[in-house]
């Protein structure tokens, strides 16, 4: 039995396709404005890289923020539903999940069975996703590769104070300016992310083993500093943005074309109230 | 009236004023108010308690820079100088590198009492719209703050916010206003607070041929929103004034307006003999940091400095 599975994101489409169980062929692109034309390509250029065609599956779950968009899917699940089924699949020990994307952090508590049994995500603000510490390697004028790289290098840990990703991007100009080395503004940023991440998995409780994964999980400065935040030996696996196609995938192995999962959404808090002196 | 290069599209209009009718020289107390935000920086001197002049520059990368340079457009033509003066208070997010004053009070004091004496003591809430934070303020009839509520942490609802989009739409950032309202019907406003997701959702209507002025009508809207979640949270009073920059994007006032069914009291000052002054809501901090310098020394609570 052939089956797909097909993430579409914020940034990026992913697509894992199932033989018996088995993973037969991966593929990914940027899904720019058209989304719905992104997940076509991907899916066709991935059914042709195993030597399938569409009429050879016999079933597509999507997931992700624009899963819905996915014309020629049967059925659609949701980001942490897909994660659940991923890693669990991948790491039967795994009992949460830290799904760091483009556009959202979350982190899912997971049964043995691989069932969300509680969620927590911030897609509100960007400081607690990638494009933050996209918009700050812009800042520094390195790409984010680099900068996960040179973070690995820095033994310093300055604070940053901005919160916001608006805000960021000013200070880390300003640290430029002040000739702080760029490994340790990366790493700065590297390690406020990761307080952030940490503070959404808190919501629902760290327990191990903990598997991050998501685009974010490629960067090894920050699975460094969320190492160091949590005091957790974290897992990551070798493909981590592709876990929610596979959980996708996975499911519809399964005949599951959808799942209800509850979240709890996070607002960073950020009102001060004050009195008169 | 644009300055700078062509592609400076988040470049507000500077300005200064110099009152005709006093002169200096004749004044038993001139005091100065500074007030270093993270985006502009204003001077108000004022002679025995009356306004005098002003100054209005966008904040460079140095406080003490942007502090000397909103001082010496203040300054400018009149003969006054540092030394002239009896008293300086520092205020704002740089306030603490202020090298001409004496000694710094927030700025949320600074706003209170600014506002009511720019716009006269019935005033109760003061909403200071400033480049990297927003404040909500409750005061009294002397603009002594009550409570507050601030949000210093995220862009949305700052003035940092609106240059982000002036920049991104390639609009210069006072057109911004009024172009909001040339569009057929309200378009629903931009869903995401957050500036960054804001921005993303802004090129995703620009890709689908929406027109300019309704993403401006949709952007001001939300950020009228993200205000207003502000406001009451504290609890807004008449008479309501909004102090800082987006006080002067009808865009952005009006929609609050509407969405709190109250309206901003009149951009006027309150004493009738400064009716043809000009009105600049930016420098009710500067002009509050003047007030609480001369109201110290004319009450015998801090000694003049001045050298000459």
């Amino acid at each position: 039995m052939i089956v797909a599975g097909i993430d579409l994101g914020g940034k990026n489409a992913h697509v894992v396709i199932l033989k018996d169980d088995e993973v037969v062929a991966q593929g990914e692109n940027a899904t720019g404005i058209q989304k719905a034309v992104a997940a076509e390509t991907v899916y066709d250029e991935t059914l042709n890289k195993a030597g399938f065609n569409r009429k050879d599956v016999k079933r597509v779950v999507a997931t992700g923020s624009a899963g819905k968009r996915v014309a020629f899917a049967d059925g659609v699940i949701p980001d942490a539903a897909a994660d659940a089924r991923g890693v669990n699949r991948l790491f039967p020990s795994a009992r949460t999940v830290i799904d760091v994307g483009a556009e959202e952090g979350r982190a899912i508590k997971i049964s043995p069975e691989g069932k969300v049994l509680d969620f927590a995500i911030n897609e509100k603000c960007a400081a607690g996703t990638g494009t933050f510490v996209e918009a700050m390697a812009r800042a520094l004028e390195i790409s984010v590769e680099e900068m996960a790289t040179i973070s690995l290098k820095s033994n310093s840990s300055i604070p940053m104070n901005a919160q916001c990703a608006v805000f960021g991007e000013s200070e880390v100009v300003s640290l430029i300016h002040q000739k702080v080395e760029k490994q340790d503004i990366a790493k700065a940023v590297h390690d406020a992310i990761a307080g952030r991440i940490a503070s959404v998995a808190r919501i629902i409780g760290l327990e191990k083993d903990v598997v991050v994964i998501g685009g974010m999980a490629k960067n090894n400065g920050f699975i460094d500093s969320l190492k160091k935040e949590t005091h957790l030996d974290v897992i990551v696996p070798p493909d981590p943005d592709f876990v929610g196609a596979l959980g996708a995938a996975v499911a519809a192995a399964s005949g599951v074309l959808q799942e209800q999962v509850e979240a709890k959404v996070v607002e960073l808090e950020t009102v001060e109230e004050g009195q008169a002196s | 009236m644009a300055e700078g290069t062509s592609n400076e599209y988040w470049r507000w209009p500077e300005g200064k004023w110099t009152n005709p009718d006093i002169d200096w020289k004749k004044g038993t107390i001139i005091a100065a108010g500074v007030d270093v935000g993270s985006v502009s920086s204003q001077v108000v001197v004022v002679v025995d308690g009356e306004l005098y002049s002003f100054g209005n520059t966008r904040t460079g990368y140095d406080s003490p820079d942007s502090a000397r340079k909103a001082m010496h457009i203040a300054l400018e033509e009149t003969g006054l100088t540092v030394n002239n003066i009896d008293y300086c208070i520092g205020t704002g997010y740089g306030r603490v590198n202020v090298p001409m004053a004496q000694r710094t009070i927030t700025e949320i004091a600074c706003h209170a009492r600014g506002a009511n004496f720019m716009y006269g003591p019935e005033v109760r809430t003061v909403m200071d719209m400033g480049g990297q934070d927003c404040k909500a303020i409750n005061c009294d009839e002397k603009g002594k703050v009550l409570n507050f509520m601030m949000n210093d942490k995220c862009a949305a609802g700052t003035g940092r916010g609106m240059e982000v989009f002036a920049d991104l739409i390639r609009v210069p950032v006072w057109e911004i206003g009024p172009r909001s309202f040339q569009i057929e019907k309200e378009p629903p406003m931009i869903s995401s607070t957050c500036v960054v997701f804001a921005k993303s959702e802004v090129v995703g209507l620009l890709e689908q041929g929406v027109p300019e002025n309704d993403i401006m009508a949709a952007y001001c809207a939300a950020m009228a929103h993200r205000i207003m979640e502000l406001l009451n949270r504290l609890g807004v009073h008449e008479k309501f004034v909004i102090t800082g920059g987006i006080a002067k994007n009808e865009g952005v006032v009006k929609r609050l307006e509407k969405e709190l069914g109250i309206k901003t009291a009149e951009k006027k000052w309150h004493k009738p003999e400064y009716k043809n002054y000009p009105f600049d809501t930016q420098i009710a901090g500067a002009a509050g940091a003047a007030l609480f310098a001369e109201a110290m020394v004319s009450k015998g609570k801090a000694k003049s400095v001045r050298k000459a």
